[in-house]
C-alpha cells in the first residue's frame, strides 16, 4: 500500500518517501496505491452481514472479491508515451471544479515536465476501486494528492535511471527539465526516447522519495485550466456532443406529480408515425421517444396522451410539508435558567440542476452494454445499471464523460439509468437528454429543512450551543461510491445512520461555545433529493451565524470582533480578520445598505466571507425582464486557507462560484412545491444568480499555504457566503431573516402547465436578433 | 421531405428534415455541430448563443425553414474565421481571464458578448456595467465575474 515508509522518527524523506510500482508494460508506467486497501477488505465482509435478497442479486460478489485480491488491481498509473507526452486517467468526475488541471499539475511537479504535455483523462467505472471513484465531499484533492504524485516519481526514478544508462553516467549526476534529462556537461535526452527504454518487462515494487515543497515549481502557482482552449473554441466535449453510431435523440414524457407512474398511453400508433419519431415505449418513469432531432422528441413528448398514476409525493406542498417537519423536529429539551438567544430558520427546496441536463448515451445489445455519461459515482452506475438489465456488472462498460456542472446532481444517474431501460426495451442505441422542465420539477433538489438554534449565555461566556436541524430525506444512496454501501443505505435503519453520520462528519465547532450539541432528523424520502453543493452546511451554518449576530448584539460587541474572540484558532482568525481588513469592516454604510460577515470550516480547510448589500427600494425594485432583482450584493471578499492551494487560480474560481452559490441560497433560488409538484419549469423561473444579481465587485483572497496537505475547496465557500449575504440582509433591512430564499413568499412567474410535461419551442427567434 | 439552404461558418449547407425543426437540432443533430449548447430549449438559458448575419440569435427558437439561402449562421466554431485569426479576440480574452469552469455555457457567452461589443460599438460607446447586467445568459458555475473583465478586456481588442 501506499503509505510513508518509516526512516526513523521525524525524519523529514521520510515522510515525503513512498513505495510505489513499476507496471509491465511495452512504455513506462509507473503506478502508486489510490488508498489503503482497506476498503476493499471490508466489502465482502459488509455484503455477508446484510444478506437482503436484492444484495445477491446486484452484487456478482466473485467478480468484487477477485478484482479485490488482485495485488496490483487498485492502483493508479502514469504512462510516458514515446511522443513526450505523460498520460493519466483520473477516476474521478470532471464537472468544472478544475480536477484535471491540478491533477495534471501534481504530475508535471515531479516529472519537471511542461503542464502542456500532460493528458489527463477521465477513467472507465473500475469497479476494483471499490470506494475510490467517487467523486463528492470536497475529496478529491485531499484523497489523490499523495498517490499520484508518487506514481510521478516512480516514473522520474526510471527516466533518470534509463538515462543514466543511455549517457553513461551516474543518475546523481542528472536532472529533469521541461521533459529533458540533462547532465552536467550539457548532454541531453527527452523522456520520450526514453519512455520505452525506461520500461519493465515485469511489475516491481518500488521505493521513491517526493520532491519538497520548498522545491515546489508547479503546485501553488496560478495556473489557467488545461481545458480552456476547448471550452472557448466549442471543442470541448460533453455526453450529448459525442458521435455514438446510431444513438438518436431521445426524451421522456414524464408524470405531472413527482414520481407518477404511467397509467395508459392513448394515442401510441399516432405518435409513433410523427416525422422524425422511430421509437415510443413505456419506461419506468414515463414514456420514451427516440427520433432523429431533440426537437421532433419534444414534439412527440408534447403529443403524446397519457394517463399517470399518483406519484410519491401526491397533494403535498410547502405548507403540508412544512407541517411534517415541525412533526418530526426533535425536543429542544428544557430552556436553561441563563440567558438565551434562540431562533428558527426554514429553508425551501431548492433545485441543484447544472446546466447540462441529466443525460446518457446508452447502447445495449445482447450480453452487453455500453453508457456514457458525467457520473459522479461511476460503480454504482454501473452496477445498478447492470442489475437493471439483468447483466453481470462485468458486461456494462460505463464511460466517464466531461460534465456541464453537477453541485451534486451527477452523484445520480437517473438517466443513465433511463436510457439503458429504453435501449435494451427497443434494442437501438440512445442519446437520451431531460428537458429543462423535466430537470426542475422530476430532477433532485436540496431537501427542504428548518433548523433551530439555541445558545445560553452568561455575561461573556457563552454556556452552551444547540441546533435541531430538521430535513426532507437526503438521498445519499449513491453511497460512498460502491453498491454494498449504496444498499445499506436505503435500508431504513442503515439510511438513518449514515446521514447523521454525514452530518456530524460535516459540522465543525468553530466557536468556543462551551457544551454542543448538533443533531439532525429527517422525515419523509418522497422525494428526489440529493447532496447539493456543501450539502447541510449553507442552512446549518446560515443559521448558526445569524444567531451569532443576536449573540454578539445581547453582548453589547461587534459582529466581527465576537467571532475573533469566540474562534478556537489562529487560522481561522487569519481569515476572518482577513476579509475585515480587506472588506475596510466597519466602515459607514447609507441606511438600507450594510455589511455581513460570517465564517466557515470544513474539508480541512478555513473561509470567510465579508459582503456588502443594497436593500434600498431603488435598487430592489430595479426592473428586469423576467427575473427577480430585489436586494442587490455589491461587494464580496472572500478568505480561502485550503492549508495547500495547488491551484491558487482554480480555487479562486470555485470561491467565486460558491459565492454566486450563496447569494443564490440566500435571495433568490428555491422551487415551489404546490399540490404535488414543483412550479418551476425553465431558468427564468427558478432564480439562480444572473449578471444582474451579481456583485459589481468581488476579491477573493487565497491565504498563504499554512500545510504541507491541501483541504477540499469544491463546495467550500457556499456556507460563508450563504450566511454573510443573510447577516448583511438582517442588519440592512433591521429584522433578522428567517426563511430562505428571502423572495420565497412572492411567486415571480406565470408557472408553466404540467401537460403537456414540457414547454414547446418558441418560433420567434428571429424577432429577437440583435 | 423538404430541403433548407442557408450558410453555416462559411459554407453553403443543405439539410433534408422538416421546416420546423429549430435551428439548433439541425445544428446538432443533423450538421454534427455541438458547440451551441442545449440548457433550456425555450430560448431563456442562452445556452446557444450563435449568430445570424453578425447579430445574436437563439437557434432553439427558430425553425430551420426560416432561413434564407445567403443567410450566414455562426456557431462558436465559426467565430475565429470572422476576424481571420486562429481566435476571436474574445476567445483570447476568455483564456486570459481563466473564465469557464465547466465550460458548457461558455460558447453561448463569448457568441452574446461579441454581438453586445458590436452593438455597443455601433452605437458609439463603451460597455457599461447596465449592458453587462443585461446579459441574460445562464452560468451556473457562477463565473460571472470574471465573464464581465473578459467582455471589458475582449472589446479592447475588437
Amino acid at each position: 500500500m501506499t503509505g510513508p515508509q518509516d526512516d526513523g522518527p521525524g525524519s523529514a524523506i521520510g515522510r515525503r518517501r513512498f513505495l510505489g510500482y513499476v507496471l509491465a508494460a511495452p512504455t513506462l508506467v509507473a503506478a502508486a496505491e489510490l488508498a489503503p486497501a482497506r476498503a476493499g477488505a471490508s466489502a465482502p465482509a459488509g455484503a455477508g452481514a446484510l444478506a437482503a435478497p436484492e444484495l445477491t442479486e446486484l452484487v456478482d460478489l466473485n467478480d468484487l472479491m477477485t478484482a479485490a485480491a488482485l495485488p496490483t488491481s487498485n492502483l493508479i498509473s502514469v504512462e510516458v508515451r514515446q511522443d513526450g507526452t505523460v498520460a493519466f486517467a483520473l477516476p474521478r468526475a470532471e464537472v468544472g471544479q478544475g480536477i484535471t488541471t491540478s491533477t495534471a499539475m501534481l504530475i508535471a511537479e515531479e516529472l519537471s515536465v511542461p503542464l502542456d504535455r500532460v493528458r489527463v483523462t477521465l477513467a472507465d467505472a473500475r469497479p476494483e476501486l471499490v470506494f475510490n471513484q467517487l467523486t463528492g465531499g470536497s475529496n478529491t484533492t485531499i484523497a489523490t494528492y499523495t498517490p499520484i504524485r508518487v506514481a510521478a516519481a516512480v516514473a522520474r526514478q526510471r527516466l533518470l535511471t534509463a538515462a543514466a544508462a543511455e549517457l553513461g553516467t551516474d543518475a546523481g549526476n542528472l536532472t529533469i527539465e521541461d521533459g529533458v534529462v540533462k547532465d552536467r556537461a550539457g548532454r541531453s535526452v527527452g523522456i520520450g526516447a526514453l519512455a520505452s527504454k525506461a520500461a519493465s518487462t515485469r511489475t516491481e515494487r518500488v521505493s521513491v522519495e517526493l520532491a519538497p515543497r520548498e522545491s515546489f515549481t508547479v503546485i501553488g502557482r496560478p495556473h489557467n485550466r488545461v481545458d480552456a482552449l476547448d471550452a472557448v473554441t466549442g471543442r470541448k466535449k460533453f455526453a450529448m456532443d459525442l458521435d455514438v453510431p446510431d444513438a438518436k435523440p431521445a426524451m421522456v414524457c414524464r408524470p405531472p406529480t413527482i414520481n407518477g407512474k404511467v397509467g395508459s398511453v392513448a394515442n401510441l400508433a399516432q405518435v409513433r408515425a410523427m416525422p422524425g419519431v422511430t421509437d415510443v415505449v413505456t419506461i419506468s418513469t414515463g414514456v420514451a421517444v427516440r427520433a432523429e432531432t431533440f426537437g421532433q422528441c419534444v414534439d412527440a413528448v408534447r403529443a403524446l396522451q397519457v394517463s399517470w398514476r399518483p406519484g410519491t409525493a401526491e397533494g403535498k406542498s410547502d405548507a403540508s410539508v412544512l407541517r411534517q417537519l415541525e412533526a418530526a423536529e426533535l425536543p429542544m429539551g428544557l430552556r436553561p435558567p441563563t440567558p438565551v438567544v434562540e431562533g428558527k430558520f426554514t429553508f425551501y427546496f431548492r433545485s441543484n440542476s447544472a446546466l447540462e441536463p441529466n443525460c446518457a448515451i446508452a447502447d445495449v445489445r445482447a450480453g452487453r452494454a455500453e453508457i456514457w455519461s458525467a457520473l459522479k459515482s461511476p460503480i454504482v452506475a454501473q452496477q445498478a445499471i447492470a442489475a437493471k438489465l439483468g447483466l453481470p456488472a462485468g458486461k456494462v462498460t460505463v464511460h466517464v464523460t466531461e460534465g456541464g456542472g453537477s453541485f451534486g446532481r451527477k452523484l445520480f444517474f437517473d438517466a443513465a439509468l433511463e436510457a439503458a431501460e429504453m435501449s435494451q426495451k427497443i434494442g437501438k442505441p440512445v442519446k437520451l437528454m431531460w428537458h429543462r422542465a423535466d430537470d426542475s420539477r422530476q430532477g433532485r433538489t436540496h431537501p427542504m429543512a428548518t433548523s433551530r438554534v439555541r445558545v445560553a449565555y452568561l455575561g461573556d461566556t457563552v454556556l452552551s450551543y444547540k441546533q435541531r436541524h430538521t430535513s426532507v430525506s437526503t438521498d445519499l444512496g449513491h453511497g460512498l461510491g460502491e453498491i454494498i454501501t449504496a444498499l445499506a443505505a436505503r435500508l431504513p435503519v442503515g439510511d438513518i445512520g449514515f446521514a447523521q453520520t454525514f452530518f456530524h462528519l460535516s459540522q465543525a465547532t468553530s466557536y468556543r461555545f462551551g457544551a454542543v450539541s448538533r443533531l439532525l432528523s429527517e422525515t419523509d424520502k418522497g422525494f428526489n433529493t440529493g447532496s447539493m453543493r456543501n450539502v447541510y452546511s449553507p442552512d446549518v451554518t446560515c443559521a448558526r451565524e445569524l444567531i451569532v449576530d443576536q449573540l454578539a448584539a445581547r453582548m453589547g460587541k461587534d459582529p466581527y470582533r465576537f467571532r475573533r474572540d469566540f474562534l478556537q484558532d489562529d487560522r481561522s482568525r487569519a481569515v476572518l480578520a482577513k476579509v475585515a481588513e480587506a472588506g475596510n469592516w466597519g466602515r459607514s454604510m447609507a441606511p438600507g445598505t450594510a455589511q455581513g460577515i460570517a465564517f466557515h470550516a470544513e474539508y480541512k480547510s478555513v473561509s470567510a466571507a465579508l459582503v456588502e448589500i443594497d436593500c434600498r427600494p431603488a435598487t430592489v425594485d430595479r426592473p428586469i425582464r423576467d427575473g427577480v432583482t430585489g436586494p442587490r450584493v455589491t461587494k464580496v471578499v472572500f478568505a480561502v486557507d485550503v492549508g495547500l492551494a495547488v491551484n491558487p487560480r482554480g480555487l479562486e474560481a470555485q470561491m467565486m462560484g460558491c459565492v454566486m452559490d450563496g447569494i443564490a441560497l440566500a435571495l433568490t433560488s428555491s422551487l415551489h412545491l404546490r399540490d404535488g409538484h414543483f412550479l418551476e419549469a425553465s431558468w427564468d423561473n427558478y432564480f439562480y444568480t444572473r449578471q444582474w444579481n451579481t456583485p459589481p465587485e468581488l476579491q477573493v483572497i487565497v491565504m498563504p499555504s499554512t500545510s504541507d496537505q491541501p483541504g477540499g475547496a469544491g463546495e467550500l465557500g457556499v456556507a460563508a457566503s450563504m450566511a454573510a449575504v443573510a447577516c448583511a440582509y438582517g442588519r440592512a433591512t433591521g429584522t433578522m431573516p428567517t426563511s430562505f430564499p428571502i423572495n420565497h413568499g412572492t411567486l415571480s412567474f406565470t408557472p408553466k402547465p404540467t401537460v403537456p410535461p414540457i414547454p414547446p419551442s418558441p418560433t420567434d427567434g428571429l424577432d429577437h436578433a440583435r | 421531405m423538404p430541403e433548407h439552404t442557408f450558410r453555416v461558418n462559411g459554407e453553403q449547407v443543405t439539410v433534408d428534415v422538416a421546416g420546423d425543426v429549430r435551428l439548433l437540432w439541425v445544428l446538432r443533430d443533423i450538421l454534427g455541430i455541438t458547440g451551441p449548447k442545449y440548457g433550456c430549449g425555450i430560448n431563456v438559458c442562452k445556452a446557444c448563443t450563435s449568430h445570424l448575419n453578425g447579430k445574436a440569435v437563439n437557434p432553439c427558437a427558430i425553425p430551420v425553414q426560416d432561413l434564407q439561402p445567403t443567410d450566414e449562421v455562426t456557431t462558436i466554431e465559426g467565430l475565429a474565421a470572422t476576424v481571420g485569426r486562429d481566435l476571436h479576440p474574445m476567445q483570447q480574452a476568455w483564456l486570459d481571464h481563466d473564465v469557464a469552469q465547466c465550460g458548457y455555457c461558455q460558447p453561448g457567452q463569448i457568441m452574446a458578448a461579441v454581438a453586445l461589443v458590436r452593438r455597443v460599438a455601433a452605437e458609439g460607446r463603451s460597455i457599461t456595467d447596465a449592458d453587462l447586467d443585461g446579459l441574460r445568459n445562464i452560468c451556473r458555475c457562477g463565473t460571472y465575474p470574471r465573464i464581465r473583465e473578459a467582455i471589458r478586456a475582449g472589446a479592447e481588442d475588437m
